[in-house]
């Protein structure tokens, strides 16, 4: 099945204010290091990089690495600005890709 | 060295509490209970639990047709909130066409194999766990309701004979940890009361979800003792009489256990 995220943004907040936006999607981030049970490694299969934007200016950037758990969960903060999308994407190893997107309404 | 951790905290804890009692009703506390904040807000929140990533799987599972009758769990039993709402709170049931109790895995796949006309789906696969999360998941807050007829009667004997029988080579049972010493530590952990109200647990340690026979199956390999393989009997009574023990307290589904 194709990754699933489950984001939180609120959907709607005051100018100014300080939002929290919560972004967890499934991922099994296979660090590289483990062997199997004929003790060859298994590939590395990990997130590299995820980014956040609103109105398609960039608020949040991560880098992850192979410590990283499986499924990664991120919460992290912005100010809202103006009434828009915020946008999240992720993408690592092997081609992987994943977007969602959601509209916040600031009064 | 976990295991000698383990047998050295239990000759500890063996002097300072009575042994063979059933925990009182009003005593009974759910693993929730002894979790760090972090980890309980993490259980609480349908963005922040991972383990909602596979109720959305088994979601989309309900409604997926499969195997040659060409049918959907939702072209049977129709919208989930209202069709399985309290179902997972009543199993392991008896089922008298087979003439003992199942868990609700079983009785999913059931349906697979005869209704559905499709392949069984294998234990702990993504699938099966998917849909048992979400199955359960409409249960969540329901009171676990054990039925009382005498055939449940007897298997649940049969599990509370196994969870007070001392096994493997620490020769240990369940009880010592979950009956007599659950408000002690183990290495450092809360041992709890082995409650099992949030199956499938999403659990940090695994991190992926997991049923209550995977659980089952870490404590009797951590005691030394032969874990049955998953689907045994042996586990589901163990199952049963768990979840008798637990009547009345609420599913979690999906908890977050570390
Ligand atoms: C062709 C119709 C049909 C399909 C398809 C079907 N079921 Fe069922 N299911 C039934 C019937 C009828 C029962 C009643 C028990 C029995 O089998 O005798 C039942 C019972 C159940 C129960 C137990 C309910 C209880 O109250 O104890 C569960 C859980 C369940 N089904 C889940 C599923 C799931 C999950 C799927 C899809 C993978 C599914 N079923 C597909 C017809 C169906
Ligand atoms: C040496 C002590 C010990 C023994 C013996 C033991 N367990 Fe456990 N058990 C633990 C610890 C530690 C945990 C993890 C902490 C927790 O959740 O309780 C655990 C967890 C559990 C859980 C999960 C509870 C939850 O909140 O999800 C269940 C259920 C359980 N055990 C049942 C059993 C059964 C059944 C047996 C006997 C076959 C058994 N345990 C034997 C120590 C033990």
């Amino acid at each position: 099945m194709a990754a699933r995220a489950l984001i939180n943004v609120p959907p709607t907040a005051k100018r100014g204010e300080i939002v929290v936006i919560k972004a967890l999607i499934s991922h099994e981030m296979e660090s590289g290091f483990r062997p199997n049970a004929v003790g060859q490694l298994i590939p590395r299969n990990i997130i590299k990089e995820f980014v956040c934007t609103y109105n398609g200016v960039e608020v949040f950037r991560a880098e992850f690495f192979s410590a990283i758990s499986a499924n990664p969960f991120l919460s992290f903060t912005t100010v809202a600005t103006e009434s828009g999308t915020v946008t999240m994407t992720w993408k690592g190893d092997n081609g992987f890709f994943a977007t969602e997107s959601v509209a916040i309404a600031v009064e | 060295m976990r295991i000698g951790h383990a047998a050295a905290a239990l000759t500890i804890l063996a002097g300072i509490v009575p042994a063979g009692a059933e925990i009182a009703t009003a005593q009974r506390k759910s693993g929730y209970d002894f979790m760090a904040r972090t980890t309980q807000a993490m259980q609480d929140g349908d963005t922040s639990n991972p383990g909602m990533l596979w109720v959305l799987d088994g979601a989309a599972l309900w409604d997926r047709k499969a195997g040659a009758a060409n049918r959907s769990c939702a072209d049977c039993h129709g919208d989930a909130p209202t069709s399985m709402k309290g179902v997972a709170a009543r199993y392991p049931e008896f089922n008298a066409t087979l003439g003992r109790p199942i868990n609700i895995e079983q009785r999913i796949n059931l349906c697979r194999a005869d209704r559905q006309q499709a392949k069984p789906l294998p234990y702990e696969s993504k699938d099966l766990l998917a849909l048992t999360a979400f199955v359960a998941r409409q249960s969540r807050g329901q009171p676990i309701a054990i039925a009382e007829d005498e055939p449940t009667r007897r298997s649940v004997e049969t599990g509370r004979a196994a969870f007070v029988r001392r096994q493997g080579q620490l020769n240990l049972s369940c009880a010592q940890c979950h009956d007599d010493n659950w408000s002690g530590r183990l290495a450092g952990n809360p041992l709890t009361q082995g409650q099992p109200t949030g199956y499938p647990i999403y659990r940090l340690e695994w991190q992926s979800l997991g049923s209550l026979q995977r659980r089952l199956r870490n404590c009797l390999t951590g005691m030394r003792a032969e874990a049955p393989a998953l689907g045994a009997q042996e586990l589901v009574d163990l199952e049963l009489y768990l979840m008798s023990r637990a009547r009345g307290m609420p599913i979690e589904t999906p908890a977050v256990r570390p």
